[in-house]
């Protein structure tokens, strides 16, 4: 088949004005990525495109991008999803993720997001000693599914770049930062789940959140983060995790 | 000409996938770190490891070390160093427990231990079945390894040079002053000064076609020391997964058998029982890769294609249970809840759902068992006497201890990486502060400047992807599952010519500085051609056939001339081979039989 890709490009080396590029591309097949159609964009029309990527199958979290106006990876998301069965065309428009300073082309500035991340100390705080024979910590099947929906987060930031309040204000954490300091507040072997509720239940924390559920709907690992910050939201109106 | 800047640290880790991190957990305790790393660390290739890793803890059945070691030799066929493995399954149980302390959120079974499961190749040495030993969590256990470790190194506020390209290593005699990288998102060339560096950087499974290597994967760490006179061992053992998504290559975990799943051919044999009729679909990589193999050309893929399937339904796998007398059953809910990324791959790649309908799979590259030579603390081997290069450490996949021989067991790929990872960065806490900071040579830049430049400013006939696509498809069709004199032979007149046009015929697009990710990867397709050259060289000397080197016109294994470890070097364009004897201890090489 054949899609019409447009690419939103930005070279500072050469222009400081963004412009849009439109390559056709025949032979596409229906199962092909984005991601894929980018590469032979790239390396055989237009060395010069760049972006991130790297698993190629929606794990490693590089290619978020705004394709079509959603945020998805671009690796796990097929041309035939943007083409009715039967038809043998598709129109696909890709541009970066909004809210973080575009570099060049669909690469953005991801230092503001991993500030956030940063800030909700996204690890393990237990500071009693190892059990005394050597082994585990232990914890039940029930705690440790309390918390699987946010261990799945691969820090890609299509949440946090399609949250609405994150785009007004971006001292905002944003729904990925959330997603993180509730994979640790739930899990019954951390300690630090009152610093955590402080960092998230800031002027800049949870309360930003109006609930759109465009980070649900952005999470390609389909984590629930509206759910995690209400969470969040309950645990600091109750005092209770 | 781009600016040079210089940094200086004691110690300098390149890469910052699991090996990088936990080596950089522990070096940073007692000596000034930088991890520099060409990607963002959560992005590194341990994050897309699935199943598990093996640890004797016996928490549901009755294991230890020494079975996990037995096997570990069993799947090597014999050519792993029986010291090293020893150090690995050892060490395996601690290291395990250490990251259930840093917080990775295994599964856990009902009594609030860490649940394991079963994986190919792993067993009770007295009854030969199936042991469970691989812990896991869910089948993103690699995911969350490489999280907890990011987190416990923003936690003890580790240094990092993110998107920051190494693409040379200062080597001065026989020791290091560091490395030289590109900030990607500026171009710039810095060098990292240092007592000492280690390399973490995985492997090269982006030689061939079908791979379900990241395509960062471009074996840049060990092509960098390659060029700068370190051996390879073992080149000639490339893993081939025998379960790789269809055509794409994406991996579909050996869990997934653990869990009952089984493969059947077009004619909906279950031809493991032929291939390995005690331990079936659970035999180790190579058997099963080659079953596959020999079952495609036989023209029993599925409808003549070039694939069988991995069968994981219910319906299927509970047939085959209460076949073999097994009490246990799955359900849909199992699948869901212990393969969730699996079903997640086949349903958006395939459309398949896999509760209900078989999965294709085909082998795909998945893993480098030779590599960049070491010992226990991972210090990089200057020969096959087992002299050192002092300050220079590896350890991940681009090492070879070597624990993993001719042939790696599941799961242990992740046990490498946190127990030879630490014991890196323990060496390295211990020892920097008394090591000399060697000066930096005049000009330490300049030739891969040089490099850069040429390819930069090229003005040849072909684009990088051209040459890449045919050095892949070089490798597939020669150096792949089974390979035999004429087919390598092919392969390095192809190489050659390949890198002829790589050093005289090549262009790029993209002039700028900024990102340049053309440049980058022109440059790291030289690192790939490099090692490519370096498999099939290796291969082709190699004159029998051990796990995962299979030549059809050596078909046995030849312990009498070839139970040897292969050291290759290059002097003045020639390549020069030389071996190393492999450490025997408890297990004498016998018939390897699943």
């Amino acid at each position: 088949m054949q899609v019409q890709l447009r690419i939103r490009r930005y070279n500072p080396e050469q222009s400081n004005k963004p412009w849009w590029g439109d390559y056709t591309l025949q032979n596409v097949n229906r199962t092909d990525t984005v991601l894929d159609l980018l590469h032979r964009v790239k390396w055989e029309i237009d060395g010069t495109l760049a972006l991130r990527r790297s698993c190629a199958h929606g794990v490693c979290g590089s290619d978020a991008m705004r394709i079509n106006g959603a945020n998805v990876l671009a690796c796990k998301t097929l041309v035939s999803s943007f083409s009715r069965e039967g038809s043998n065309q598709a129109k696909i428009q890709v541009e970066p993720i909004l809210g973080l300073p575009v570099q060049k082309d669909l690469i953005v500035n991801m230092e503001p997001f991993f500030e956030h991340y940063r800030s909700v100390l996204p690890y393990m705080i237990n500071n009693d000693p190892a059990p005394a024979d050597g082994r585990e910590r232990l914890q039940s099947p029930e705690d440790r599914a309390r918390f699987d929906d946010t261990t799945k987060c691969i820090l890609c930031a299509a949440c946090t770049t399609s949250c609405p309040s994150f785009w007004a204000n971006d001292k905002y954490v944003g729904p990925a930062a959330i997603v993180q300091a509730h994979r640790f507040i739930f899990d019954s072997r951390d300690q630090a789940p009152a610093e955590r509720l402080q960092v998230v239940g800031d002027t800049f924390g949870v309360w930003r959140c109006r609930t759109a559920f465009n980070c649900t709907n952005a999470c390609p690992r389909e984590i629930e983060v509206t759910k995690a910050i209400a969470e969040v939201k309950i645990a600091l109106a109750t005092g209770e995790v | 000409m781009s600016q040079i800047h210089t940094h200086q640290h004691d110690a300098i880790i390149v890469g910052a996938g699991g090996a990088g991190l936990m080596a950089a957990l522990y070096a940073s305790k007692k000596s000034n770190v930088a991890v520099v790393s060409k990607l963002y660390p959560t992005r590194s290739h341990t994050g897309a490891a699935q199943g598990g890793i093996s640890a004797a803890l016996g928490n549901v059945e009755e294991d230890n070390w020494e079975w996990h070691a037995f096997d570990t030799v069993k799947g090597s066929d014999y050519l792993a160093d029986q010291d090293a493995v020893d150090v690995l399954c050892k060490e395996a149980i601690d290291a395990v427990i250490e990251l259930e302390h840093m917080g990775l959120p295994f599964d856990r079974f009902p009594n609030g231990k860490i649940s394991q499961r079963r994986f190919g190749g792993h067993t009770n040495n007295e009854t030969k079945k199936p042991v469970q030993r691989a812990c896991h969590a869910a089948d993103r256990t690699g995911h969350m390894i490489l999280q907890t470790l990011y987190q416990q190194c923003i936690k003890n506020k580790v240094n990092f040079f993110d998107e920051y390209h190494v693409v040379d290593l200062i080597r001065v005699g026989n020791a290091v002053a560091g490395v030289i990288a590109v900030d990607v998102a500026t171009g710039d060339f810095h060098i990292f000064h240092g007592k000492a560096v280690m390399f973490a950087t995985g492997g090269w499974g982006r030689c061939w076609e079908v791979t379900s290597n990241a395509h960062s994967l471009t074996g840049d760490g060990a092509a960098i020391c390659f060029r700068r006179g370190v051996p390879m061992e073992d080149m000639e053992f490339f893993q081939f997964h025998p379960t790789g998504i269809f055509k794409l290559g994406i991996l579909i975990t050996e869990g997934v058998r653990g869990e009952g799943g089984i493969l059947l051919n077009g004619k909906g044999e279950r031809f493991m029982e032929k291939y390995a009729p005690t331990i079936k679909d659970l035999a180790s990589r190579d058997v099963v890769s080659r079953a596959i193999f020999l079952e495609l050309r036989d023209g029993n893929g599925i409808n003549g294609q070039n694939y069988v399937h991995l069968d994981v339904t219910p319906k299927t796998v509970n047939k085959y249970f209460e076949l073999a007398g097994e009490s246990r059953r799955i359900t849909r809910e199992d699948i869901e809840q212990k393969l969730p990324d699996i079903a997640d791959f086949t349903r958006t790649y395939l459309g398949i759902d896999p509760v209900e309908e078989p999965m294709p799979i085909q082998p795909t590259a998945h893993y480098a068992m030779g590599g960049i030579p070491t010992d226990v603390d991972a210090r990089v081997l200057a020969d096959a006497q087992g002299n050192i290069i002092t300050g220079l450490y590896a350890a991940g996949e681009v090492a070879c201890v070597s624990v993993h021989g001719a042939n790696r067991l599941g799961t242990n790929s992740l046990v490498d990486l946190v127990v030879f990872g630490r014991r890196a960065g323990m060496h390295i806490a211990e020892n920097v502060p008394h090591m000399e900071l060697l000066p930096l040579p005049k000009d330490a830049a300049a030739s891969v400047i040089t490099e850069f430049e040429r390819l930069r400013t090229s003005k040849g006939k072909h684009k990088p992807y051209q040459l890449r696509q045919r050095m892949q498809k070089t490798m597939t069709d020669n150096v792949g599952v089974f390979r035999t004199e004429e087919s390598m032979n092919a392969a390095l007149a192809e190489l050659k010519q390949l890198r002829e046009e790589y050093m005289g015929n090549i262009t790029i697009d993209d002039k700028g500085r900024i990102f340049n990710t053309d440049l980058l990867e022109a440059w790291e397709l030289g690192c790939l051609l490099e090692l490519a050259e370096v498999t099939a060289y290796a291969a082709r000397n190699r004159q029998e056939s051990r796990g995962g080197h299979a030549r059809e016109d050596y078909p046995n294994r030849d312990d009498e001339n070839w139970l040897k470890h292969s050291f290759c070097q290059k002097d003045d364009d020639q390549f020069r081979l030389d071996y190393k004897p492999v450490t025997i201890l408890r297990y004498q090489p016998k018939e390897r039989v699943y």
